[in-house]
């Protein structure tokens, strides 16, 4: 089943009535849809492709009846729309997938999450929850995410529902272990929350991912695909490139630079992905125009991202600043001719040290570029040495 | 089956005053800002004691020993 079937996605949100006509009401779950989690082998849709049974079992273990959901709607990745979409369109199919989690993990409450800037998804939730009979209804209550990168991460929502504060915490403890006022929190991602929806539903699977393109692309935006269709397919049914690309992105932000040539034969999924050395992350894919200058758009990604660190770990608040200034000396040509290296050492010296992994992201990010661009780094950096002599 | 120890730094706590790199240079260094980096794998038996201080001695509490497997 594709989760955007049914009405024209551009109509706005499905009824509860429409939704119920059309795919029947939330099943009669058995203690067995975690095996059927398992077995499908969903992976999270906000980024980091975690197991969804691993998760579930953990929470289920804990929760004697206490356990909270949260619905992660912050959809904090800058190029990202598909959460919205989701939720503008078939805000039904995420609360079925949070009440059935919330069944399943014998959860006390039901947390929407959403980014507050993505006002239309909120609207559509609140209307589709209050759509919805109780007792389901009354589990649920909405909170708005601050538009910040971080406050989409795990620990961060948590850290905001307890204390106000959307900065991650030190893990453990774990969401699973002690989340929302102390109780076991299930932390999911509104598509991943969808699929379980679809999965829960006889003969439904959870096949499909996604996607939003973005750059030179005749119709950027949210596309839906059978995983395994490779990224050439996709940029095709998406009318395909409208600017021969320099590089394609794949997983945004926290994603990795790919030569076109390579890319297109990419299949999308998260195995395969994986076996290149990429992920899916949030599931963006973008395209750089050859007309633009990777070096400069890698200066600026990292700008951002150090921009958004929160500042609470100095290998991450420091070194991705740091870098980000390194970055744009490079593309400004004021570098002093060992930028690049310091490049090369900080980014590998800062994965792994923050309490989220927001500077593990960056620095993939990075690498991939450093790689993918070495002919334009090389000749930005040449150049530097030319005007300095 | 022996437990393996290891050192973790939690980073939020840690200030980057730099006194465990002093103590167990063999298992950490700074960082260009004065972070630690701890070096990969196990504490060597002989380190341990050293290890043990180094956790007793940051003045944030930001280092701690755990058991060298890992969760989730
Ligand atoms: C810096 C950072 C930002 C994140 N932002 C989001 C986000 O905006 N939305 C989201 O669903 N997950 C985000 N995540 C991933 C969450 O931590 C978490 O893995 C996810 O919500 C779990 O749901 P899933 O397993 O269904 O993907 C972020 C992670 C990091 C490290
Ligand atoms: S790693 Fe960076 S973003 Fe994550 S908690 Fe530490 S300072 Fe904040
Ligand atoms: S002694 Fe403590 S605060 Fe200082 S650098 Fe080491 S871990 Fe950080």
């Amino acid at each position: 089943m594709r989760l955007l079937e049914g009405p024209e996605v551009g109509a706005g949100a499905e009824s509860y009535a429409d939704h119920v006509r059309r795919l029947g009401g939330v099943p009669d779950l058995g203690p067995g849809l975690i095996g059927t989690l398992q077995r499908s082998g969903l992976a999270g849709r906000g980024g980091a492709a975690f197991p969804t049974a691993v998760k579930w079992q953990a929470v289920a273990e804990r929760s004697r009846g206490q356990a909270v959901v949260v619905v992660n709607g912050a959809e904090g990745e800058p190029r990202s729309q598909k959460d919205r979409l989701l939720m503008s369109a078939r805000p039904h199919l995420v609360l079925d997938g949070a009440f059935i989690a919330a069944r399943v993990l014998r959860a006390r409450r039901v947390i929407v999450y959403i980014g507050e800037r993505h006002q239309s998804a909120r609207a559509a939730m609140l209307r589709a929850v209050a759509e919805r009979p109780d007792p389901e209804r009354g589990l649920v209550t909405f909170s708005a995410a601050p538009a910040r990168y971080v406050a989409g991460a795990e620990a961060a929502a948590i850290h905001f529902l307890n204390e106000g504060v959307a900065t991650p915490t030190t893990v453990p403890p774990y969401p699973f272990e002690r989340g929302v006022g102390g109780a076991p929190t299930l932390v999911q991602n509104v598509e991943t929350l969808a699929h379980v929806a679809s999965l829960a539903r006889p003969g439904g699977a959870a096949s499909t991912l996604l996607l939003t393109l973005a750059g030179g692309v005749a119709t950027a935006g949210v596309l839906e695909v059978e995983a395994g269709v490779t990224i050439g397919e996709a940029m095709r049914r998406a009318g395909g490139v409208t600017e021969s690309p320099r590089a394609v992105l794949v997983g945004g932000y926290f994603g990795s630079w790919v030569e076109p040539e390579r890319a297109w034969l990419l299949a999308i999924d998260h195995e395969s992905l994986r076996r290149h050395g990429l992920g899916l992350g949030c599931g963006v894919i973008g395209l750089l125009p050859a007309s633009r200058c990777p070096v400069c758009e890698t200066a600026g990604i990292m700008r951002y991202l150090a921009s958004e660190s929160s500042a609470q770990c100095g290998p991450c608040f420091f070194g991705l600043r740091a870098l980000a200034d390194a970055c744009t000396r490079i593309s400004e040509g004021s570098s002093d001719g060992h930028d690049l290296q310091r490049l090369q050492r900080w980014a590998a010296e800062v994965a792994g040290r923050g309490s989220c992994r927001h500077p593990d992201g960056a620095v993939m990010f990075l690498a991939s570029s450093l790689d993918v661009f070495a002919r334009e780094f090389a000749h930005h950096t040449a150049h530097n040495l030319r005007r300095s002599a | 089956m022996s437990t393996e120890l290891k050192l973790v730094v939690d980073r939020i706590k840690c200030d980057g005053r730099g006194l465990c790199a002093e103590l167990l240079p063999e298992l950490i260094r700074l960082d260009d800002w004065g972070y630690p980096i701890l070096a990969p794998g196990p504490i060597p038996e002989h380190l341990r004691a050293l290890a043990q201080r180094a956790v007793e001695d940051c003045p944030v509490l930001a280092i701690a020993l755990r058991r060298a497997e890992r969760k989730q």
